[in-house]
């Protein structure tokens, strides 16, 4: 690690303040990514501010509707919860234990890592993204590799997810980092039937014709024949992107077996 | 950097760099070195501690983030003589070789059981190791040692 | 005997104690006054010339002591890293082995080789002043595929071709004639996949000077600290031997990659002198990556003839070996003589010739890993025995039984060097057959079907030789080192006994399986005895823990020593007895003369050596203590069947193993349940290897899996429980009857879950690691 100055910031304006004042902060949430990569020397930044000490920011509440999750949540909180059975069980096969106990939703979502887990669920489930200025509609929200809405300094506070009538989530997960080469969540809600995809592109996506063929007929046969456009596909050492192709569908159709059972 | 930390249940307050990691603290300025290091891309789980009760990989938690915080490292989990059912299983069951991730993989296995509601099957144990390597024991004989423990938790 | 903690009981072990409170003490838990850090730097470039390397901007920085180049060390006479053993090619000239100084002076040859390193007050300014080193490289094109290496850009100014040695074993006439006779020949182009060892502690060194009495300590993460000690002082020129004492503490596990002498333990030992303090070192896990020896690595063709009843006629196999950039410490034996002699196998297959020719690559050296040879000619001739069954229309199982060389045929000489000295095939076989539920299997695969998914079944006879080794044999085989150990047996004066080992244990529990050898053979109780290993300043000399040794060498070296210790024994109570020491028997810890009715028990004994009273000193020292080389007749040939089955979820291509037997023999055991231990491990390692585990570097020399973010290590749930057991055809030519244990299952499993996976998709190859991706592209070209 690079040496830099680690403030701890008691409440939102404070954060910011830092954040402000600094010629280069990174807030550190959870920290599972971004310790890691402090620790290779990638990042280098001359202020971590850390988001643990705020008040109210791991909060999670719901209505019949809505379960909002504080962006400090952990993985593991959410694992835990009972609203979202679907994002529970999302939660639950993020990383490992020890991850899971570390790693928070908004450091997840702000990272925005194109084989995290959450991106699929904020897609699929059709969430809302408040930050301390704003609320950002999930599908506005991921922009590009490691990119999103958020403007510099930003804090994401609690993500927002409606409750919908069913839903499930399958992941495929790479064999070494346990990351998504592919997950894939499908939800019907009261906006119709979402289909939400990570891993196998630059950032997660909604697959629009998965959903059209979903709202006709909820059954993992719907899509039988439905090519996946893989050109924009990613391709590594663990997995091409017509292998990712399949496993979209291979995926969905489990994710959509689940939400049937 | 002041850090404040109930470790084994005795009070510290060190004065650390900004950039310590909750490792450091623990085998560098507190001299436990129970707790090892096996990778630098949080993995391994051989750093494996409890910070106010769960388990977190020590390697990638920073000082400052622990600060104020309860740990509980594998030197604390026996009391006194007697041993944790968790330490009494590993041995009973051959559950280590060379020892290096025995440390995190007990201190792993005791909030597994801890945090479950209901008695764990092997396929949850096996699932719910995934943060922890063991490259001896092919962890057959620690999933049998978890079984067995759980037992007497 | 005591039926708790003797031979054949499975005693709990002594150094759980330590490890399982955190007490346990590894080389980068000991700290030293006035400690400083180590950080070496690194080639970014798999190959190229350095033109210049610039410290003073590292020197710059608060908190550095000293940067030092691999100039430093050579002009202080510090010499290459050696290769300990000469391989000779078809011609008769010895192998090429090229210079390798522990840090690089004129060109890099792989990415991570270092060339400088930098001593400062904290680990901090040690890494801030590596990252200021500054180096002006001339990249050269790399050389990475050893299938092209021979036509590609040279490496090393002294090997043409980038050939390290073109080596052959076996009659190649009587061969050719067994093929032209031939009523089948199955052929098979196989790979090995690279490994990265991945012991979970990573390599550490912590060297310190003593300038008053010219002592240098190393404390090191070494499997062989004495043969560590003797290479640093022999070859290395880093101190007189006697003037360096090297401790190995507790090592978290090596499987291999800790036997050979590195770069950095020498450059921390010689630089502690330098600047007069302690220097540590620890690997970072991205670095035990690039710089640990990696293993295995083989390209083969392989042809066996058969008749069309399913003979084995001959075998001919050609394999190019990867070596990487330097010949590691005893690389050159690894795809030699701990390969081409296993080819064998368990059959009675009279005519047998392999080629191998070992080239050089701008990658990590590659050296032994968990099994070393044997892993790999045992997945050739698996592999290819179960492809012949098939092409064949036989079933495998029988195909084997049909060529096992049968039990009385031992003393057994093979076409290929050894010679075999007991075992019985068939009966593991049929004992593995019968735990895998064979009856079972066809209502096992049809269920699978059913469901959308495909079962297979693969089996794996394999055999090896261990107990490494006859010293006289590998010495006239080009070893530069005898391979006997040694042993002392101290028994104080109350009776308790102290061992002094030279085999190294770093996981083995030698603390527990030597004490209970040794309570067992003196009748006395096991937590009275004590096992210290690992320092060369407290056992006289070993050769150390590699080769599924420790036992069958270690072990027989400590029964030796106790086998003069009893006939010291005997001597002495004679005279208490008044008798002749031919009249005293000794047994269950009781020394004993048909005379009298007062045996006298192990510690009055040891008492009387001390306290010497009773016998002539003119005819007896004082004292009882014995020290005993064992150097072993022949290798050992432990042997098992193993049958893996699998199921295949062809959507996804993903393999789970269903069902995994292991049939050991492994002679006499002592502790059953370590011996079990260790054939779980090594299992874990074969699996990791058939369905996980790559080294991949990308075209330009960089290691794409580099860190467990992309080189998958084996967890929990990726292994399914094993069922383990054993049958025993003891050892002929050592005093336990004992084999060893530690590498055999890395040695069969890869072949049987290949070969189960293969079955499951009807096709004949599919490479390791049999990756989802790669089972699922496999099944893509058949559809």
């Amino acid at each position: 690690m690079y040496t830099f100055n680690f403030r701890r910031a008691s409440n939102l304006d404070e954060a910011r303040q830092i954040h402000q004042s600094s010629s280069d902060a990174v807030y550190v949430a959870g920290g599972m990514t971004l310790i890691p990569s402090l620790k290779l020397r990638l990042a280098s930044p001359e202020d971590v501010v850390d988001l643990s000490q705020i008040d109210g920011l791991a909060t999670i509440s719901s209505t019949d509707s809505v379960l909002s999750i504080g962006a400090m949540a952990r993985h593991n909180d959410v694992a835990k919860t009972t609203q979202i059975p679907a994002l529970a069980a999302l939660a639950s096969r993020i990383g490992d234990a020890q991850v899971r106990n570390c790693g928070t939703i908004g450091g997840s979502l702000a990272n925005n890592d194109p084989a995290a887990d959450y991106p699929a669920a904020v897609l699929g489930l059709g969430a809302t993204i408040h930050t301390n200025s704003r609320s950002i509609a999930g599908d506005d929200f991921f922009v590009d590799l490691f990119e999103t809405a958020l403007e510099d300094g930003e804090i994401i506070t609690r993500v927002d997810f409606r409750v919908p009538q069913r839903a499930a989530y399958a992941k495929f997960a790479n064999q070494a980092s346990k990351f998504a080469v592919v997950g894939v969540m499908v939800a019907e809600t009261d906006a119709g039937v979402r289909v939400g995809v990570t891993g196998a592109a630059a950032c997660a996506f909604r697959l629009t014709s998965f959903e059209e063929a979903l709202s006709t007929s909820m059954s993992a046969s719907a899509l039988d024949g439905i090519d996946v456009d893989s050109s924009d596909f990613n391709e590594d050492l663990h997995a091409s992107a017509a292998y990712r192709a399949n496993l979209v569908t291979v995926m969905a159709k489990q994710a959509v077996d689940q939400l049937v059972a | 950097m002041k850090v404040n930390l109930t470790v084994n249940g005795s009070q510290h307050a060190v004065d650390v760099a900004d950039n310590a990691l909750l490792s450091d603290v623990l085998r560098e300025t507190l001299g436990l070195t129970g707790t090892h290091v096996g990778c630098d891309t949080s993995q391994c789980g051989a750093c494996t501690v409890h910070l106010n009760g769960r388990s977190v990989k020590s390697c990638t938690v920073l000082a400052g983030q622990a600060d104020g915080g309860d740990v509980a490292t594998i030197e604390g989990i026996a009391n006194g003589d007697d041993l944790h059912p968790m330490q009494v299983a590993f041995r009973a069951n051959h559950a280590l070789q060379c020892g290096f991730c025995t440390p995190g993989m007990i201190m792993s296995a005791i909030d597994l059981v801890e945090s479950s509601d209901a008695p764990l099957n092997a396929e949850q144990v096996r699932e719910g190791l995934e943060g922890n390597f063991c490259r001896c024991t092919g962890y057959h004989n620690i999933v049998k040692a978890v079984l067995d423990a759980q037992a007497n938790m | 005997m005591n039926a708790e903690t003797g031979i054949g009981a499975s005693v709990l072990r002594k150094e759980d104690a330590r490890f399982i409170t955190g007490k346990g003490q590894y080389t980068d838990d000991i700290s030293m006054f006035g400690q400083t850090h180590c950080v070496f730097v690194r080639s970014p470039h798999a190959r190229a010339k350095i033109n210049s390397i610039s410290t003073e901007r590292a020197m710059a920085i608060d908190g550095v002591i000293r940067v030092f180049t691999g100039d430093e060390l050579v002009a202080d006479g510090i010499g290459d890293l050696p290769c300990g053993w000469v391989v000779n090619s078809k011609d008769g000239s010895p192998m090429i082995s090229p210079p390798h100084p522990p840090i690089a002076t004129t060109l890099v040859n792989y990415v991570g080789e270092p060339y400088a390193f930098v001593v400062a007050e904290s680990l901090q300014a040690a890494r801030d002043g590596a990252e200021a080193v500054e180096a002006d490289f001339e990249v050269l094109e790399a050389v990475i595929d050893m299938a092209t290496a021979s036509s590609s850009d040279q490496i090393h100014e002294n090997a043409p071709n980038n050939q390290a040695y073109d080596w052959e074993l076996g009659e190649k006439d009587a061969t050719d004639a067994a093929f032209d006779k031939a009523d089948h020949i199955t052929t098979l182009d196989i790979t090995n996949n690279r490994l990265i060892p991945n012991a979970i502690e990573p390599r550490a060194a912590l060297g310190s000077y003593d300038a008053a009495s010219g002592m240098y300590t190393l404390y090191t993460t070494s499997q062989n600290p004495h043969v560590e000690r003797v290479v640093l002082a022999l070859f290395v020129n880093v101190a007189p031997e006697a003037n360096l004492r090297v401790i190995s503490p507790d090592v978290g596990g090596g499987f291999g990659s800790k036997i050979f002498v590195y770069a950095e333990e020498t450059a921390v030992i010689w630089a502690s002198a330098k600047i007069g303090r302690p220097i540590k070192w620890r690997a970072d896990r991205s670095e035990s990556f690039l710089s640990d020896a990696h293993g295995r690595d083989h390209v083969t063709k392989a042809e066996l003839a058969l008749t069309s009843d399913g003979e084995m006629l001959g075998l001919r196999v050609k394999t190019i070996a990867n070596m990487g950039a330097y010949l590691s410490t005893f690389s050159s034996s690894v795809p030699t003589y701990l390969y081409g002699t296993l080819l064998a196998g368990q059959y009675k297959t009279p005519a047998i010739y392999v080629e191998t020719q070992a080239v050089f690559t701008n990658t990590a050296p590659v050296d032994a890993y968990r099994g070393a040879g044997r892993p790999e000619a045992t997945y050739v001739v698996e592999r290819i025995v179960e492809t012949a069954a098939r092409e064949l229309n036989m079933d495998p199982v029988e195909l084997r039984r049909k060529n096992f060389i049968p039990p009385d045929a031992f003393p057994y000489q093979t076409p290929v060097a050894l010679e075999y000295d007991t075992g019985n095939y068939a009966a593991s076989m049929s004992l593995a057959l019968e735990l895998a539920d064979s009856d079972g299997y066809a209502a096992r695969k049809a269920a699978s079907e059913a469901n959308g998914k495909m079962r297979g079944r693969g089996y794996s006879c394999y055999i090896e030789a261990c107990g490494i080794a006859p010293s006289q044999l590998v010495i006239s085989l080009g070893a530069g080192v005898g391979l006997f150990e040694s042993a002392e047996v101290r028994v104080d004066v109350s009776g308790s006994v102290t061992v002094m080992t030279g085999s190294h244990s770093h996981g083995q529990g030698h603390e527990t399986t030597f004490a209970q050898l040794v309570s067992d053979r003196l009748g006395i109780p096991f937590e009275s005895v004590n096992v210290i290993h690992g320092d060369t300043g407290r056992s006289d000399y070993g050769l150390g823990t590699y080769g599924s040794r420790s036992i069958a060498v270690g072990g027989s070296a400590i029964d030796k020593a106790m086998d003069k210790i009893i006939a010291k024994g005997k001597k002495i109570a004679a005279h208490m007895f008044e008798t002749t020491e031919d009249q005293v028997e000794f047994a269950e810890g009781q020394f004993s003369f048909a005379g009298s009715n007062e045996p006298k028990p192990f510690a009055e004994i040891a008492g009387a050596a001390y306290i010497p009273a009773v016998y002539p000193l003119d005819e007896l020292e004082p004292g009882l203590s014995e020290k005993a080389f064992y150097d072993p007749k022949n290798f050992t040939y432990p042997a098992g069947s193993y049958v893996c089955e699998v199921e295949i979820d062809p959507s996804t291509g993903v393999s789970r193993i269903e069902k995994f037997v292991a049939v050991d023999d492994f002679g006499n055991v002592i502790n059953p349940m370590i011996v079990e231990g260790q054939v779980h491990g090594g299992l874990a390692q074969g699996i990791g290897q058939a369905l996980l585990e790559h080294g991949i570097y990308d075209a330009d020399g960089n290691l794409s899996t580099g860190s467990y973010m992309d080189y998958t290590m084996p967890r929990a749930a990726d292994l399914p429980d094993f069922d383990v057991d054993m049958t025993s055809t003891p050892c002929t030519h050592n005093p336990l009857g004992v084999k060893g244990c530690g590498e055999a299952g890395a040695i069969g499993s890869p072949a049987a879950v290949i070969n189960a996976i293969t079955d499951a998709l009807g096709v004949k190859d599919v490479p390791m690691p049999a990756t989802p991706h790669t089972v699922w592209e496999t099944i893509q070209q058949g559809a």
